[in-house]
């Protein structure tokens, strides 16, 4: 047996309950380290989270699970495959669905949901049957014969997604898949992800948008190609955030920032952030009961009016925010 | 704020009608609202909503149809010259040359706005140590990042010291990083320079960010007040839980009494009582009685998109009324 091979089997078995394994993922263009030995595995049926800055390696990294990109060094298993050789194969089993809904505008609802299937090498009588489940899942029944073009966000993207399961896939990737669609739709939209993960269909989702990553069961945050941190949005907040934020409500917000500022540049005051939040100012503080005192006085000196001040619980986008500056 | 004050932008009654293949469309629907001088005000609303035709009625870049607007008390349709003199304005599709580096970006518009060639050297180093981009002065604006090509047009749009800046979609597509810096340029913008700022953003939470906001829905405003005020007027608390299976419980507590409202949230019921104390134990009997269980149940807090979805419901239950 060649080299590699035994470890290649040890590496595998833990396919069935890890559909996704990255082990030392590394991708280098020139002296440019895009992903920079990444390791993280996704278990069946998970929602994840993928999160970072444009730039930080994201869509790369999803590159190299699809097997459109080989990695510089490290290993992926996708459903036990290894995506940059066993592409075909592989691709028989995973969805994948972007940001830009790749469907056909001048094709109506069905009619796309038939094309992607046929892509996939569905028979006509399968075909049949899932476009029937697709458009019900989708919940698009009345619009089966609409142009795409004529389907308002909100559908076009639950379309977009009917067509990029048509196959059955047991693991899913999501590229920005809510990018400009309304609340009520995002909503129903992640309702579907649900089900789809209730089913065991194992999900990998990036977004710009963090109160959807607090829907994902684990997130990872990766900056600058590196993985930053990787756990349940909840114990994110409790280990990566440096610092508590404070909410201050004065009688001058606008004059009370200024201050502030002027606080932070002269280090008057230890903020690690300080920014207007409408009528409110949000200041990031080592957390200490005394800082409280602190920011008081330096306000009140300046006669500004404090009508509160009180610690409130970080949003992941603070969160993430403080681990990618630190 | 004194009443005697000119308001920054003022609309009332303002429509915008479009012509479309099956009749006509109200993009903009009888909106009235009023943006004071100093404020930062946000236009919320899913793609679609009419927020872009809104902006570009206000600027009198599209006619409008019916009703009144203006700019710092000059009419959109009227006083087209002296609204592109005091406001500025960065469009969704904003492009900056990219063959021009930033600094050269910079000259360009102050020169279409007429800025002396000394009042430049004065302004320009300012707004470059603002939008912190002075060490990426001689970089292409083609080769910088999507978040200081933002900051980038911001500069450039405050060159001639308008009164009043428009920004459409400003941090559409950005990151979560970039978005917070943009906000906090803006949020300086206001305190510093007292800067009045009209944004536009389908992101919810950025609501949190303005003094005041609109939510705008189908061309038309569902609610106008400060992010406070907005989130106060749905009525109830709200509970939070997670059923071990979402269908069947939302099925089971749709007639209940004492839930005002249910909303989904991935695999959770956002359950708004009329109180907490009492239903919470309710719901939880109920469920049980067709064998479901839920976990992580809790009072949380109501944020602008469960306002916006309330909100956005009633108002489509009022047009099927």
């Amino acid at each position: 047996m060649p080299e590699g091979w035994e470890l290649k089997d040890e590496f595998q078995e833990n396919t069935f309950t890890h559909p996704i394994i990255v082990d030392g993922l590394t991708k280098r263009f020139g002296n440019f380290t895009a992903v920079d030995d990444i390791r993280f595995e996704v278990r069946r049926g998970e929602i994840f989270g993928w999160l970072g800055p444009n730039g930080a390696g994201k869509t790369t990294t999803i590159r190299m699970l699809l097997g459109l990109l080989k990695p510089t060094a490290g290993r992926i298993r996708v459903l036990g495959y290894d995506p940059a050789v066993q592409t075909k194969a592989m691709q028989a089993h995973v969805g994948y669905m972007s940001q830009q809904f790749t469907l056909y505008n001048d094709l109506t609802a069905s009619e796309n949901i038939r094309f992607y299937g046929k892509v996939y090498g569905l028979s006509n009588s399968a075909l049949r049957k899932r476009q029937a489940e697709i458009i019900r899942l989708a919940g698009l029944e009345g619009r089966e014969n609409t142009l795409t073009a004529n389907l308002s966000g909100g559908w076009k993207q639950r379309l977009a997604l009917g067509c990029a399961i048509v196959h059955n896939p047991d693991v899913l990737f999501l590229d920005e898949p809510t990018a400009g669609v309304d609340p009520i739709s995002r909503r129903e939209f992640w309702e579907l992800i649900y089900a789809m993960s209730n089913q065991g269909v194992t999900i990998l989702v990036t977004t710009h948008y963090m109160d959807e990553a607090e829907l994902c069961q684990r997130v990872g945050f990766i900056s600058q190609g590196r993985l930053l941190a990787l756990d349940a949005p909840e114990n994110l907040k409790l280990t990566q955030m440096q610092g508590k934020v404070l909410e201050i409500n004065t009688s001058e917000p606008d004059r009370a920032m200024r201050i502030l500022k002027s606080a932070q540049s002269s280090q008057a005051l230890p903020l690690a952030e300080v920014a207007l939040y409408g009528a409110q100012i949000h200041a990031v503080l080592p957390g200490g009961d005394e800082d409280l005192e602190r920011v008081w006085k330096v306000l009140s000196n300046e006669r500004i009016l404090v009508q509160s001040l009180a610690w409130i619980t970080p949003t992941l986008e603070d969160v993430f925010i403080s681990s990618v500056k630190s | 704020m004194s009443q005697m004050e000119q308001a920054a932008i003022t609309t009332h009654d303002l429509v915008k009608r479009f012509k479309t293949r099956t009749g006509y469309l109200n993009a903009v629907d009888h909106l009235t609202l009023e943006v004071r001088q100093g404020e930062t005000f946000g236009l919320i609303g899913p793609d679609g909503a009419g927020k872009s035709t809104t902006v570009r009625t206000i600027l009198g870049l599209l006619a409008r149809s019916e009703g009144q607007s203006s700019v710092l008390g000059y009419d959109s349709m009227r006083d087209l010259y002296q609204i592109r003199s005091e406001a500025g304005y960065i469009a969704q599709q904003f492009a900056l040359p990219a063959d021009l580096t930033v600094i050269e970006n910079m000259r360009f518009f102050a020169n279409v706005h007429g800025i002396s060639a000394q009042e430049q050297r004065k302004q320009i180093p300012a707004l470059l140590e603002f939008a912190e981009l002075e060490e990426f002065k001689d970089r292409l604006a083609g080769n910088l990042s999507g978040g200081m090509k933002k900051k980038l047009a911001l500069a450039c749009n405050l060159v001639h010291a308008p009164r009043v800046v428009l920004l459409d979609e400003p941090t559409l597509g950005v990151d979560p990083v970039s978005r917070r810096e943009f906000w906090n340029l803006l949020g300086n913008l206001r305190a510093e320079k007292g800067l009045t700022i009209f944004v536009c953003t389908p992101y919810m939470d950025e609501a949190e960010r303005c003094n005041r906001v609109g939510l705008m829905y189908q061309g038309r405003l569902i609610a106008c007040d400060t992010p406070q005020a907005i989130k106060k007027r749905i009525p109830g608390q709200l509970l939070e839980f997670t059923p071990s299976e979402l269908n069947p419980a939302r099925l089971r507590l749709q007639k209940m009494e004492g839930i005002l409202e249910m909303q989904t949230y991935g695999k959770m019921i956002h359950a708004f009582v009329d109180d907490a104390g009492l239903r919470r134990a309710q719901i939880e009997t109920a469920l049980a009685g067709q064998g479901l269980s839920i976990s992580g149940m809790r009072v949380i807090e109501v944020r602008m998109e469960e306002a916006f979805i309330s909100l956005m419901k009633r108002q489509e239950a009022g047009q099927n009324a």
